[in-house]
């Protein structure tokens, strides 16, 4: 477990100290992550929850790692994508070989290992002290990747994000220091015998809540999400929508279910809920107003967040709860490949044709078969068709809406695969028309567009062998879902 | 038994919170924010240290004080890279304020780095 | 698993992956894709042969796979199944070879064809899905995979005809899986069952099953052109003809009539349909829509649009004969399912070779075709005649059982309507023949194709050839044991069993 967060930290730093060897260094922490986590996972599913002391030392004194179900299943999609990333990024940052390319990708691998370092890292904390450690690391290397574009856009949409970012992380560390003084504990499992409803509880949550969510770019704190994940290269955009607003998610998750159930009221999972509704509506909308393909795609994980905040109000309820919890995980996972192949299919155009216009997407499919396709498939993901992994996770959703005669969230379930399909549609369309083209249109690298592409399969393919991730939910599943806690 | 000057500690704390985020969302200079942030980040470290000198008359609980020490090598490093960004945004725009405010509008932002090569 | 184990995947896999092959092939190996098409489309049907081989000597296929919790990917081949899997097989092939041949020389052709195997891939698992979540993922997979196909020729006029299409059949598709989820709430994981498989539920929830049959309805009837859910289908003619033809007569227009089959037998039960009075307002729907296709059909001069408003009217016979209650009535219905798909691809066929060949478009350009094109002609008379009704051909079959079906049941009133839709389909046909065969024709055609002996290119010709063959056998030898309507009196004989 610890070489998990050890071995792409290791490369961040070998990476850092020598810039030439950038991408063998993240070859190598790569390749360490991966056999580390499917040692972690063979582990967890022969023997169960695992669980390790640094340094020897144990709870309240010592730093806790635990490996359950649901922190493999985070870890695995974050190995995924950023071994996505790995192949992905080496083509994309040699075709412009200046100065400024090499300065970019000599500062690329070190944060973006430092990145994955601190998503493990976060995914196994077992204290919320140290979860807000993790995710402040988290913040600063999303925070500096996204600068790395350098232009004045991106620059400035860094500016709003840091200071999105730094507040919430306050908010969220206020909060602890609250629960810390009415339950002396910070552990999420000492915390689930301790925590009783009372004002300082509550106080303290809304902190927390308010921070994370500002973090995870809920409606109506998610303004700096589009400008952001816009703006930066394809790769950082692919790392941010996919994996980095998970962490605070993933944070929100433990805290409600696991730490504090108790306080986990109607009136609270409805709120969350509702706020994941609009957030669904408003991003939609503003998807299909967009007139660049990249700020669709970021809109486009505003709407698709909602959706993950579906699952506090249908996870919170006993009959049911436990398909949607399956189902709003699922739906992470699968929105983590698709928007991945999106933001790189993204990316591969903005390279391929100079800008990335939806107007001026006229004939992609004659100049980027490999690509269309990707982003086909992955549109399919996101609308939620089956058999795709989207359809899989909307599926639960639903039936856990209808099971518990909460239809509203059904309509706004149905509704919001409608909207997809529209501005995915829009894209897609263009892709279908036929154009004599002006220009003759820069070749791509191979890697740049088949990673793409077989993120979007696993995307679609997921869906089919949902069973898999399904069943590792199990072990260690929160007290409320019916699993067996810590 | 809770003593008043905790409560007192603990309040203030509270209250030196409010202020920084006050200032964080009132002011526009980027060097005004990023102090408001830090003190923001005083007013929780002061609750932390106001907790840990809850129970009167017992040695304070030292948990609190760890966090505390790692929470100020946190906002060290969160202030230095605010510092250099905001650095680096002056220099390549001139400006030492976001434009448009906080919440930009539908179309705000670009599509991509690349967009005119 | 045994050679039987593998011939409900194979069936799926042997257009899938040849789709995938061809997706992945350069413009340029056009021998290579048109084996692999005939390959595909081949090894299909030698597969469908091994099934009905396989089934008439008491053999038994399924198949499950892990998809949901709780819920299975599940395949079966019961009597539905196996006529609507033959159906679009033995079709496909002729429409493969038809495609081929009308496409050639067009750009694009990789993703055609990579799309039009997708497509057959999606509406045989329509046709062997064994529960309905399986019958849903099919059922996106058609829509998602004949997009491109109606917007392959890229024009604008295309691209609104497509997402047209697209507006309309997703959003079927949604209230479609609004309804699969709530049944699944109230019975469980539906397998498709003779008889259905609600019956038991009845009693406690009357009025949810009641919305949940609209429901399904509205979803499925988006696809079977239910009037006034058809406005999608004369859009989407904007295709090439191949696709036409695939989409009213294999496709997604039976896909839909095959879809409203499977809820009223497999997962209602006509029967209990019949307690919960839902039938009488889709037939009436039906009824409704049979003439009010006819109607508007009259009006069109586009050859091709006139085609498409015959196709609403004529799905809605199968619809009818599933809203009847009845023996007669059903096997009237889905010995339809059949007939109509030889006929209307025969139809489509030939429209196809008038613009392919002569540039004609338009029932006002059609004088003389017949002289200039007499097989294609022939063809095209014998499936418009069919159409019309008349003895001894297969639409006269279908017209003979649903009218003895309807009065049977009481219905006295869909006699009516298929005396009315009789006469206005003769209408809207028969001056096409006469302009065909009678007229003189004009001295230039607008755009004259030579294929040196033959009157148009020999792929072109087989298909419809063989198509209005199999109208003629269908309705002369419909008393023999190997003709869809000895299959389809076997299903009926299940479904209202001793």
């Amino acid at each position: 477990m610890a070489v998990l967060v050890l071995g792409p930290l290791g490369g961040a730093a070998g990476a850092f100290a020598f810039p030439k060897g950038g991408r063998r260094l993240a070859g190598v922490a790569a390749v360490t992550a991966v056999l580390a986590l499917l040692v972690l996972a063979r582990e967890v599913v022969t023997n169960g929850v695992q669980l390790h002391r640094v340094g020897g030392w144990s709870a309240p004194l010592g730093i806790d790692l635990r490996g359950d179900g649901l922190a493999v299943l985070m870890l695995a999609i974050t190995a995924l994508i950023a071994g996505a990333v790995t192949l992905y990024a080496p083509p994309y940052f040699l075709p412009q070989a200046g100065a400024e390319s090499r300065d970019r990708e000599r500062w690329f691998w070190p944060l973006f290992l430092f990145l994955w370092s601190a998503l493990n890292a976060l995914f196994l904390s077992r204290d919320i002290f140290n979860l807000y450690v993790t995710l402040e690391l988290l913040g600063f290397a999303a925070v500096t990747l996204v600068a790395l574009a350098g232009k004045r856009e991106a620059l400035t949409a860094t500016m709003r994000y840091l200071l999105v970012s730094l507040p919430a992380s306050l908010f969220y560390l206020m909060g602890v220091a609250l629960v810390y003084g009415q339950c002396a504990t910070v552990d999420l499992s000492l915390l689930a015998a301790k925590a009783e409803r009372g004002p300082v509880l509550w106080v303290a949550l809304a902190l927390m809540t308010g921070g994370l969510v500002a973090k995870a770019a809920l409606f109506p704190l998610h303004f700096w999400l589009p400008p952001a994940h816009a703006s930066a290269p394809a790769p950082v955009s692919a790392l941010l929508s996919a994996l980095v607003v998970k962490g605070p998610y993933y944070i929100l998750l433990r805290l409600w279910f696991e730490a504090f159930p108790a306080l986990m009221t109607p009136a609270v999972a409805q709120g969350l809920g509702a706020l994941g509704a609009v957030a669904i509506v408003w991003g939609s909308i503003h998807a299909l107003m967009q007139a660049r393909l990249k700020l669709l795609v970021a809109y486009s994980t505003v709407a698709q967040l909602g959706y993950l905040f579906l699952l506090f109000p249908l996870a919170a309820v006993r009959e049911g709860g436990w398909l949607a919890w399956n189902g709003g995980l699922l739906f992470l996972a699968a929105h983590a490949c698709a928007k991945t192949a999106l933001f790189l299919t993204a990316g591969n155009i903005l390279q391929a044709a100079g800008h990335d216009r939806i107007k001026g997407l006229d004939g992609m499919t004659q100049v980027l078969p490999v690509s269309a396709f990707a982003f086909g498939l992955a549109g399919l993901s996101l609308a939620g068709l089956p058999p795709s992994s989207g359809f899989a996770g909307k599926w639960l959703l639903l039936s856990a809406s209808l099971a518990q005669g909460q239809w509203w969230w059904a309509a706004v379930i149905l509704g919001g695969s409608l909207l997809a399909a529209a501005y995915v549609m829009r894209v897609l369309s263009h892709a279908f028309t036929q154009v004599a083209l002006a220009t003759k249109p820069r070749p791509l690298p191979a890697v740049q567009e088949w990673t793409a592409l077989v993120l979007a399969a696993l995307a679609v393919g997921l869906g089919l062998a949902a069973q898999g991730p399904l069943a590792l939910l199990r072990l260690g599943a929160p007290v409320v879902l019916g699993g067996a806690g810590p | 038994m809770v003593e008043t000057g905790f409560t007192v500690y603990l309040l203030a704390g509270a209250g030196v919170f409010i202020i920084g985020f006050h200032a964080l969302l009132a002011q526009a200079h980027l060097l005004r924010r990023i102090m408001a942030l830090n003190v923001m980040g005083s007013g929780v470290f002061m609750v932390f240290i106001a907790l840990s000198a809850r129970t009167a008359g017992e040695a304070p609980d030292p948990v609190p004080h760890a966090m505390v020490l790692t929470g100020i090598v946190v906002s060290v490093c969160a202030t230095g890279l605010a510092l250099a960004l905001a650095d680096r945004l002056q220099s390549v725009t001139g400006a030492t304020e976001l434009e448009g405010g906080p919440a930009p509008g539908p179309n705000a932002g670009s599509g991509g780095e690349e967009s005119h090569p | 698993m045994n050679v039987h184990g593998w011939i409900l995947p194979g069936i799926l896999l042997s257009s899938f992956l040849t789709g995938m092959v061809i997706f992945f092939l350069s413009e340029e190996s056009h021998r290579l894709r048109t084996w692999l098409n005939l390959l595909g489309a081949g090894v299909k049907l030698i597969l469908v042969g091994a099934l009905l081989q396989g089934i008439y000597h008491g053999q038994g296929y399924s198949l499950e796979l892990d998809f949901l919790p709780g819920i299975p990917l599940a395949l079966g081949a019961d009597a539905n199944s196996v006529l609507f899997v033959t159906l679009s097989t033995f079709l496909w092939f002729w429409t493969t070879l038809y495609a081929v041949g009308y496409l050639e020389d067009s750009p694009h052709r990789s993703r055609f064809f990579g799309f039009f195997s997708l497509c057959v891939t999606a509406t045989t698992g329509i046709a062997l899905a064994a529960n309905l979540v399986t019958f849903l993922v099919f059922y996106e997979l058609l829509t998602v995979s004949t997009y491109p196909l109606v917007v392959h020729r890229g024009t604008p006029e295309a691209m609104r005809g497509g997402r047209i299409y697209l507006a309309y059949t997703l959003g079927g598709g949604v209230v479609l899986l609004l309804a699969v989820a709530w049944l699944h709430q109230l019975a469980g994981p539906v397998m498709f069952r003779e008889r259905g498989v609600i019956e038991g539920l009845v009693a406690a929830h009357r009025g949810e099953l009641r919305v949940l049959f609209l429901l399904f309805m509205l979803g499925i009837g988006v696809k079977a052109a239910l009037v006034p859910l058809h406005g999608w289908l004369p859009k989407a003619m904007v295709a090439p003809a191949p696709v036409s033809s695939l989409l009213h007569a294999v496709a997604v227009v039976k896909a839909g009539a095959f879809g409203i089959v499977r809820i009223v037998y497999d997962v209602y039960g006509v029967e209990t349909a019949a307690r919960l009075g839902v039938l009488a307002p889709l037939a009436f729907v039906a009824g409704a829509t049979i003439l009010y296709g006819s109607v508007v059909a009259l009006f069109q001069d586009e050859l091709k649009k006139r085609l498409a408003y015959s196709t609403v009217s004529q799905v809605s016979y199968i619809v009818l004969g599933a809203a009847i209650l009845g023996p007669l009535a059903t096997i009237g219905g889905l010995v339809h399912l059949v007939h109509q798909g030889i006929m209307k691809i025969t139809l489509f066929f030939g429209a196809g070779n008038y613009a392919e060949t002569l540039g004609v478009h338009r029932v006002s350009e059609l004088n003389g075709v017949g002289r200039r094109m007499p097989l294609t002609t022939a063809a095209f008379t014998i499936a418009a005649l069919g159409m019309i009704g008349v003895p001894p051909l297969a639409g006269y079959i279908t017209k003979w059982y649903l009218k003895k079906g309807a009065i049977t049941a009481g219905a006295d009133w869909v006699a009516l309507v298929l005396a009315l839709s009789s006469l206005l389909n003769a209408a809207y046909f028969l001056p096409i023949l006469y302009r065909a065969w009678f007229k003189d024709p004009p001295a230039h055609w607008p755009h004259e194709h030579c294929f040196g002996r033959l009157e148009t290119h020999w792929m072109l010709l087989a298909a419809p050839l063989v198509t209005a063959a199999l109208v003629v056998w269908a309705g002369v030898f419909a008393e023999s044991s190997f003709s869809p309507l000895a299959w389809v009196k076997l299903i009926a004989a299940r479904e209202y069993g001793p």
